[in-house]
């Protein structure tokens, strides 16, 4: 059973107030060696037999219209899961 | 505002107007219990209607309520916005028919696209619940007409990812056009750009706005400021409208 793995990020110039308490978190203990954190989503898209270009290109079009919000989210990779799990 | 709203008894009681106004439950909403009965105190009825319904069943308005509509999985609104009712919703308002979306029924008009842009987690990562002052900015629309435009009212706020943004460029054509609604006064409650609580589309059909102007429709319930029934107008303004039309 192959996957495709979506993930999707807030755009740079969108606040990302989850990222910055986060960030917060790290300071507190004591993982000093970072700086802005933001975080993002990904998701695993089980698929019916083979990642065909055919089934990717369905799931960008998913990825634009549902898994993401163009607005305030960018698509920053749609693949098939290299890993058989 | 109304004369129903000033005895609320008769106001449940009767519904004179024949205008019904339908308000969508979607799972996880909590504020359609309010936003019915503050329908019916501006003299109208109100008509449950379910997500998974596919008609509206004949209302003359559809609001969507507050909430967390599908716990808020994906992004607030998002599973919301492709709800099988959202089609009906989304052609009639297409057709004129007054929509209205409050907090999270805000953030399904614009996943849904009836709105521009988009509500994110407040940029203090706080959930926030206070009496909220704001500007009515345009009471063109057909849920501001009965504000006098300019006037400050004060509406209860309540919202964990009430910030709204958009880009640069829709911001500044919704200010050209008057599209901003509600701003918010005094100090910013959640990083909303420009201080906008509030806006409408091109034809000010649909408004979408976060404060919830169905909590401040009774004495006694609302925030004390302005007698506690500042939302009594966004109402009662449809109804007008609407027995107008």
């Amino acid at each position: 059973m192959a996957r495709v793995v979506v993930e999707v990020m807030p755009k740079p110039e969108i606040l990302d107030p989850q990222g910055k308490a986060i960030s917060g978190g790290l300071t507190r203990l004591g993982f000093t060696g970072f700086g802005e954190v933001r975080q993002g989503k990904r998701f695993e898209l089980e698929v019916e037999g083979e990642a065909t270009e055919e089934v990717l290109a369905q799931a960008r079009e998913a990825a634009e219209k549902l898994l993401s919000n163009p607005v305030i989210e960018n698509v920053v990779a749609v693949r098939v899961a290299e890993d058989a799990s | 505002m109304t004369a129903v709203a000033e005895n609320p008894t008769t106001a449940e009681a009767g519904t004179g107007s024949g205008i019904s106004v339908g308000v969508v439950t979607f799972p996880g909403t909590l504020d359609d219990r309010d936003a019915a009965r503050a329908v019916r105190l501006a003299g109208a009825e109100p008509v449950n209607l379910w997500h998974a319904d596919s008609t509206l069943s004949g209302v003359d308005a559809v609001i969507l309520p507050g909430g967390f509509s599908y716990g808020d999985y994906l992004r607030c609104g998002a599973i919301a916005g492709f709800a099988p009712i959202m089609e009906a919703v989304v052609a009639a308002a297409g057709a004129g028919m007054p929509v209205l979306g409050i907090c999270n029924g805000f953030q399904i008009l614009c996943e849904s696209h009836l709105l521009p842009g988009a509500l994110i987690r407040n940029d203090h990562q706080h959930f926030i619940c206070r009496d909220q002052d704001l500007l009515v900015e345009n009471a063109d629309t057909v849920w501001t007409g009965d504000y006098e435009q300019g006037r400050t009212i004060r509406i209860p706020l309540k919202n964990g990812e009430g910030g709204y943004v958009a880009t640069d460029e829709v911001l500044d054509e919704l200010e050209s056009t008057n599209r901003v609604v509600f701003r918010y006064q005094g100090p910013n409650p959640n990083g909303s750009l420009r201080d906008i609580a509030g806006i409408t589309n091109e034809a000010g059909n649909v408004v979408g706005l976060m404060p919830h102007p169905e909590h401040a429709v009774e004495a006694g319930f609302g925030p004390e400021a302005g007698g506690g029934v500042d939302g009594q107008g966004v109402f009662s303004s449809a109804v007008r409208a609407l027995v107008a039309r």
